[in-house]
């Protein structure tokens, strides 16, 4: 490969320059580009351009035409220029195109030249129009920076974040400056222009002027500036063809050049490499381009037409009608590998694999000529590094075919870099590929990383290709490839040409259950593109309710929004929906809407409960729930503190009972209000408290206060029955120590609970001799265990023995004493022995 | 018993990482509110807390320790921050202290922290209250809380209330979370089963949030392989019995609350109350939990000879083995003496409540309603029992015992023991009926249709379609027990042959005295038997149905898997110790390892006091 250093320019001792084509443009364009606005992405992105736009007659015909093309020259897209007079082209980081107009306006155009939005730079712009405008692109983001006809400085560090800054005024400025430029330092965005002979440097309160440092006095008046990609260094050229190249903080000079031109240049740019030293500019003229850096020697090429330049993160590409060419440095590698008679193990490896192909026994000559300088594996890591420096595709492959040679003669050498190389540079091939026309370098696509070239990829709406990489490169499916997909369905909604089950179909086809799909998300775009049918369609395929939710809501399709939610079981989400529903609809809608989906209604309930009874009370209504209603009234009456109105809370229960023709309810509310008025007049009476008790309590407690008749009142008027009122009146006569009372009511007629009761009453309040008075009569079958509380045994033992009762007999016999009962214990064996003889 | 064949239980999994993630969670939430501040606690959150953190841990920063209650502070801290259940009315207490701060021209920072996790409505309540900007939120995901070996307890009482009486589904989601932290901390579950609504729910609810958090739990070895989950209302009769096993007596007696229980004066005979843990690390307790009452006696007095003959062994010993004795025995010695006096304590305290004529009639009567003999009897003893205002909550549970075991009290009945139990307990609990009602704990035989009717029809029919078609249309009228039909299905009362040994036990019925094989745990043994609910048809359809079972992954059948063995069975609405220890003892006769997951521990009084309407 002789011939392949041709190419090769040297600037000074070490740096080799080239410049070769990466594309013959496609784009046949008549127009001469210094008729026209041209502005062009970095990192090898689209190109804009507003013809006629020099022309100012007003002619409609002569309408300027705005065109996007890649960088291959393949037209995206183009519309008619309608809008303002326009200044300025520029793109943002995002590949947005910025179309600055003469009123200070900016349209913010998608590459597609569809329209997103705009804004304006403020009044003062307005007032005094755009001169000149420039775009830059700093840490924060997508800036603009304007000279107005007032000759004063505005600008905007990020677009997306809109803060108009307005520059101090330069004194004394009558006329525009020569040149200018934004430099971003330490993060603080500042202008630098020249005027004549003098600097001045704006930043945000002051302007200063400033002498760039080994500047020669005769060097004459400045005529263009340029900063480099990553703001490091500025080079000045002046009016008598000198250039000052320097850092661009002005501390420091790194070399100078006179390139005895005087006429003003069209462009100057800077060509440099990351990590490399060697600093350059590239000056254009309109015949002349020139490469100028620390040498007094410089590269010049002829410029057969009209040329733009394009600086990038390692180069300069050269856009002109019929072809676009990239000028850069040779990287080490490269020139260590291909530099004529390089002795680099690089360059040794590359040839003893092709002696190898060959055939020829050299191969293992300039092989073990690495070998013994043990430098094999810093030989192969310089033919993968070369590799990727390279465009075309054959230097590429015999690069990579030495390393994979050399490799073979190494114990482990680690194979990632190898693999990786040669999956970017496939990656790279195919989208440098004249149809997709991204020229990235290898050093661009690593500082944009695999994320945002998709997303690039996706912008431009090369699908297909976007998820062949991903799988490809086997990117995880909710980076990759899901993300792709939801973008391809975005776009697939906005196709209205198409039936909404059309689109529905094919997104659902395409993306099945593809794990981190947001269907909503596709959705909500739909929404926004006035689909709200296909919206509903999409949403069906999302299997999270919690996002179907929200945008069925802000799609009023609130119903449906609510059974998803009961759907999803997520109550929080019922209760967005509701409140939602509470908010949108009138009351009997709303309440309608909740009767049909109970489990909303339960919440909603439960949230009335608490917060507000008085909407549970409508609820009721309007269903005509009565039995809830009249529990609710029962509920409200607890918290009423007067009587009246108790008993007016428990009047409208009763009410609503009758009507849920729930008699027992209503009854049990009568008997209360009818309690609560006795209570009071008990209370007023008796000066005790009575009311809230129960009606047991309320009779017993007359009882113990020996208020028989009122008692008995009561027993009758609520027709207590008999058993309850024995058992209470019993209790309480027994509690009261009031015997004489209790034997007097024991013969006032037959006890319904029979007279066990009193026994054990009487016992438990250790009166036996009461109790006795009750044993004989208790019932035969219960008088053994009355007898035995009472302590009788004997008797006991009588009453078990006349009913010849085995269990009985034992039973009192337990409770004998062997000493104390001897009678007893006798007469019950004999006649446990004669029942047995039976 | 077929002793042979039988395998050992597996040893359950080690939960003692719940309570670390949680505490350390707490811990992280506390530090998000940095510097001095005052900790609001809420009252049913003490206990819990209690068992995952010590003292130290919430004085993080923490100046004061308020618990929350309806009353003002008067604080001069900068910073509250509360520590919650999502409770409306727990919202309004915090926006009523912050609008009065607000009053007063206070300025502090309030964070709150919700336990288990936030819900929409209580948001919704601050900002009506006009206070959301002012309080910043964040959720303390202790979901589970592990009070035993083999229970973890969701600390959620109210879920039953809220599910079952008021419809509200939202702590499904926290089951299913609960779900999904056990899967992935000792599953992945390979087998399912389920029987009840929000059993399903939470179970599907469970599934979509595995799905959506993807994770990997393929190719793990699981600890727990099966997950039973089952709606309180598949069984209310079991828990509405008197508990007899010593745990569930000494819930009932004192109420064991998150673990530990409160022994009064009575039991510790002195004049304080002692605080006592109870669970398998309790030596005494551990032996006599699944016992029935009446051979804990005879266990205890003749541990506590055992335990003085091992103090006796000090007489006749050199000063080495004293030594010995001293350093190490003597410390053990003296614990498990001080446990034993107290379950004695206990033991004398019950015998002295339950001995009573009226317990063993008590026992009696419910035991009749479950064989369904005698019913006038039983009927006039709970008359009688609330005629003389023995106890509300007794009454009401004896009311429902007897409408759930019948399907519905006859109208008669019905209007009437309402009618006396609004007469002693106070009229009030017209809301308490309607509340019962509304649940089908305590409902109304519809006209013309008597138990045994629908119940022959069934059995009768039940190889016919159309008998099927019969009984939806009755579970359509109202919700039914059924529960003679599936008492007599799955052979639930064991037949009597001579005394039921109830210090050996030889089924799950030795939990009610022999009496009873409740039947939430009956049908978990009947399930897992088939692996399926193949066969049980018949019985579905007397329960409602909403069963499933679900196989998650292949490869089942490895018995080599421990973890087949070991079954977390989800209570949904509480369970009660009854069903624990006949769970336990099923374990150990068929070589399975029961856990118990559960909303909260119930037994019959808890549910009662879930239904009482109060007048506040």
């Amino acid at each position: 490969m002789d011939c392949y250093t041709a190419n090769w320019n040297p600037l000074g001792e070490e740096a080799f320059y080239r410049k070769f084509e990466l594309y013959a443009m496609e784009w046949s364009l008549k127009e001469d580009l210094r008729d026209c606005l041209v502005a062009a992405a970095p990192y090898g992105g689209p190109i804009a351009l507003l013809k006629n736009s020099g022309r100012k007659e007003k002619s409609p015909s002569a309408r300027p035409l705005l065109e996007i093309y890649s960088a291959s020259g393949l037209l995206l897209a183009s519309i008619p220029w309608k809008s303002g007079q326009l200044v300025h082209l520029g793109w943002t980081a995002s590949e947005d195109l910025l179309c600055i107009q003469e009123d200070g306006t900016v349209l913010i155009y998608n590459l597609f030249c569809e329209f997103k939005r705009h804004f304006s730079m403020g009044n003062e712009v307005l007032q005094n129009h755009v001169l000149e405008a420039k775009v830059f692109h700093t840490e924060y983001g997508t800036g603009v920076a304007i000279l107005t006809g007032a000759h004063r400085f505005s600008l905007t560090t990020n677009i997306d974040d809109l803060k108009l800054r307005r520059m101090p005024e330069v004194p004394g400025l009558q006329k525009p400056p020569s040149c200018w430029a934004v430099l971003s330092q330490d993060r603080v965005t500042i202008v630098l222009l020249a005027v004549g002979q003098d600097l001045y440097l704006l930043d945000n309160t002051s302007c200063s002027v400033v002498t760039p440092p080994g500047m020669s006095p005769a060097a004459g008046a400045y005529l263009r500036m340029a900063v480099s990609f990553n703001y490091r260094c500025l080079a000045l050229f002046t009016d008598t063809g000198y250039i000052w190249m320097g850092l661009s903080t002005l501390k420091e000079k790194l070399c100078e050049f006179n390139s005895s031109i005087r006429s003003p240049p069209k462009q100057m740019v800077w060509c440099m490499r990351p990590r490399s030293r060697q600093r350059a500019v590239v000056v254009a003229w309109d015949h002349q381009l020139m490469v100028a850096g620390n040498s007094t020697e410089c590269i010049q090429f002829v410029l057969d037409e009209d040329s733009y330049l394009v600086p990038e993160l390692d180069g300069v590409r050269i856009l002109s009608r019929t072809s676009h060419e990239f000028l850069h440095e040779i990287p080490e590698a490269s020139q260590e590998i291909f530099k004529i008679a390089s002795m680099a193990p690089g360059a040794l490896l590359l040839e003893a694999q092709k002696e190898y192909e060959k055939e020829s026994q050299k191969a293992d000559e300039y092989l073990r000529e690495i070998k013994d300088q043990k430098l094999l594996p810093e030989a192969v890591s310089q033919c993968i590094e070369a590799a990727g420096y390279e465009h075309e595709p054959e230097t590429q492959k015999s690069l990579l075919r030495a390393a994979s040679f050399g490799k073979c003669f190494i114990d482990k050498f680690p194979p990632e870099s190898f693999v990786r190389m040669c999956q970017d540079l496939r990656v790279l091939n195919a989208i440098r590929d004249y149809q997709i026309g991204i020229p990235l370098t290898f050093t661009q696509y690593k500082r944009l990383t695999i994320e945002v070239l998709l997303d690039r990829l996706v912008l431009r709406r090369l699908y297909p290709l976007a998820i062949r990489i991903c799988e490809y490169l086997r990117l995880s499916e909710i980076q990759g490839v899901s993300r792709i997909l939801a973008h391809w369905a975005c776009y697939k909604v906005q196709q209205k040409d198409k039936s909404d089950e059309e689109v529905a179909h094919a997104i659902n086809q395409k993306l099945g259950d593809t794990p981190g799909i947001s269907y909503s998300e596709i959705a909500a775009r739909a929404y926004d593109c006035g689909r709200t049918e296909l919206a509903i369609k999409l949403l069906e395929y999302e299997p999270r309710s919690g996002e179907q939710v929200p945008l069925l809501l802000k799609m009023k399709r609130s119903k449906l929004a609510l059974s998803k939610a009961i759907e999803s079981g997520d109550t929080d989400l019922v209760y967005t929906v509701v409140l939602h529903l509470k908010n949108e609809l009138n009351r009997g809608t709303f309440f309608m809407t909740l009767q049909n989906q109970p489990v909303a209604l339960s919440l909603y309930r439960q949230f009335c409960k608490h917060q507000e009874r008085k909407t549970l009370k409508d609820l009721y209504n309007q269903d005509d729930n009565h039995q809830e209603l009249g529990n609710f009234h029962v509920h409200s009456s607890y918290s009423e503190q007067r009587i009246e109105g108790r008993v007016g809370a428990l009047q409208n229960a009763v009410d609503a009972y009758y009507k849920a023709k729930n008699e027992f309810a209503a009854k049990a509310t009568e008997d209360q209000i009818k309690l609560l008025r006795l209570q009071r007049h008990l209370q007023e009476d008796f000066d005790k408290p009575y009311l809230d008790l129960s009606l047991h309590d309320t009779v017993s407690n007359l009882i113990l206060d020996g208020h028989h008749k009122r008692a008995e009142q009561l027993y009758r008027e609520f027709k207590i029955p008999d058993k309850r009122y024995w058992w209470l009146k019993i209790s309480a006569l027994a509690t009261r120590g009031d015997w004489e009372e209790m034997e007097k009511f024991s013969k006032s007629k037959k006890s319904p609970i029979g007279y066990l009761p009193f026994v054990e009453i009487s016992v438990k309040h250790h009166n036996r001799y009461e109790a006795k008075k009750y044993a004989p009569r208790v019932t035969p079958e219960q008088r053994v265990k009355a007898f035995i509380l009472v302590g009788d045994l004997d008797q006991a033992a009588d009453a078990a023995i006349e009913h010849k009762n085995e269990n009985e007999m034992n039973f009192v016999l337990s409770k004998c004493t062997a000493s104390t009962d001897v009678a007893v214990v006798e007469k019950l064996n004999r006649a446990r022995a004669q029942l047995l003889k039976k | 018993m077929a002793f042979a064949g039988r395998r050992d239980a597996p040893e359950p999994p080690d939960f003692a990482i719940l309570k670390r993630l949680a505490r350390d969670q707490l811990i992280y939430l506390l530090e998000q509110l940095p510097g001095r501040k005052d900790l609001f606690i809420e009252a049913d959150l003490m206990s819990p807390l209690d068992r995952i953190a010590n003292v130290s841990i919430l004085k993080h920063e923490v100046d004061k320790l308020y618990k929350v209650e309806n009353r003002p502070t008067s604080s001069t801290s900068d910073q509250f921050c509360f520590l919650v259940r999502p409770r409306i009315k727990t919202m309004k207490y915090i926006a009523d202290i912050i609008n009065a701060d607000k009053m007063a021209g206070r300025s502090r920072k309030y964070k709150i922290i919700f336990s288990p996790q936030k819900f929409y409505a209580c948001e919704m309540v601050l900002e009506e209250e006009g206070v959301f900007g002012d309080v910043s939120c964040d959720e303390w995901s202790f979901y589970l809380l592990p009070l035993d070996d083999d229970i973890i307890s969701m600390e959620l009482p109210e879920f039953f209330r809220d599910y079952f009486l008021e419809g509200d589904h939202r702590w499904i989601n926290c089951v299913a979370r609960a779900l999904q932290l056990l899967n992935s901390l000792y599953g992945p579950f390979s087998k399912a089963y389920g029987i009840g609504r929000c059993a399903k729910m939470s179970y599907e609810l469970w599934r979509d949030l595995e799905e959506e958090s993807e994770s990997d739990s393929q190719g793990r070895k699981p600890e727990i392989g099966n997950v039973f989950l089952m709606d309180r209302d598949t069984d209310y009769v079991t828990a509405l019995c008197s508990q007899v096993v010593y745990e569930g007596l000494v819930d009932d007696t004192f109420r064991i609350k998150c673990g530990s229980v409160d022994f009064g004066p009575d039991v510790t005979s002195s004049d304080k109350s002692i605080k006592v843990l109870l669970n398998s690390q309790d030596k005494v307790f551990s032996q006599i939990r699944n016992e029935h009452f009446s051979s804990v006696f005879g266990f205890l007095s003749q541990k506590s000879r055992n335990l003085q003959a091992q103090y006796d062994r000090r007489r006749g010993m050199d000063i080495k083995q004293m030594k010995n004795f001293v350093s190490q025995e003597l410390k053990g010695l003296k614990q498990e003496h001080r446990l034993l006096s107290l379950h004695i304590g206990a033991c004398e305290s019950i015998m002295k409540k339950k001995t009573k004529q009226d317990f063993q009639e008590m026992i009696k009567t419910e035991h009749s309603l479950l064989e369904g003999f005698d019913i006038r009897e039983s009927t006039s003893f709970i008359e009688e029992h609330i005629d003389r205002q023995v106890s509300p909550i007794e009454s009401l549970r004896l009311m429902c015992l007897l409408s759930i075991t019948e399907n519905g009290l006859i109208p008669k009945d019905y209007r009437s023991l309402k009618t006396q139990y609004l007469q002693s307990y106070g009229p009030e609990h017209l809301l308490t009926f309607h509340n019962l009602k509304r649940i089908g704990l305590l409902t109304e035989q519809s006209p013309g249709e008597t138990l045994t009717a629908v119940e022959s029809k069934v059995s009768k029919l039940v190889t016919d379609r159309a008998a099927g078609k019969i009984t939806d249309a009755f579970n359509s009228l109202a919700r039914k027990s059924n529960f003679r039909g599936i008492s007599k299905k799955l052979g639930l009362i064991p037949r009597v042959d001579g005394e039921y040994d109830l210090k050996m036990p030889r089924d799950m019925a030795y939990v009610f005295s022999g009496a009873y094989i409740p039947l939430s745990c009956k049908i978990i043994e009947q399930v897992l038997e088939r692996k399926s609910w193949l066969g049980l048809e018949e019985v579905l359809r007397l329960l409602n149905g909403n069963e499933f079972s679900v196989t998650e992954s292949a490869g089942e059948d490895s018995p080599a898997w421990e973890s087949q063995r070991i079954i977390l069975t989800v209570f949904l609405g509480g369970c009660t110790f009854s069903e624990i220890a006949a769970l336990r003892f099923l374990g150990k006769e068929k070589g399975y390892k029961f856990i118990f997951l559960t909303t909260a521990i119930t037994n019959s009084a808890r549910m009662m006091e879930a239904m009482i309407e109060t007048k506040a």
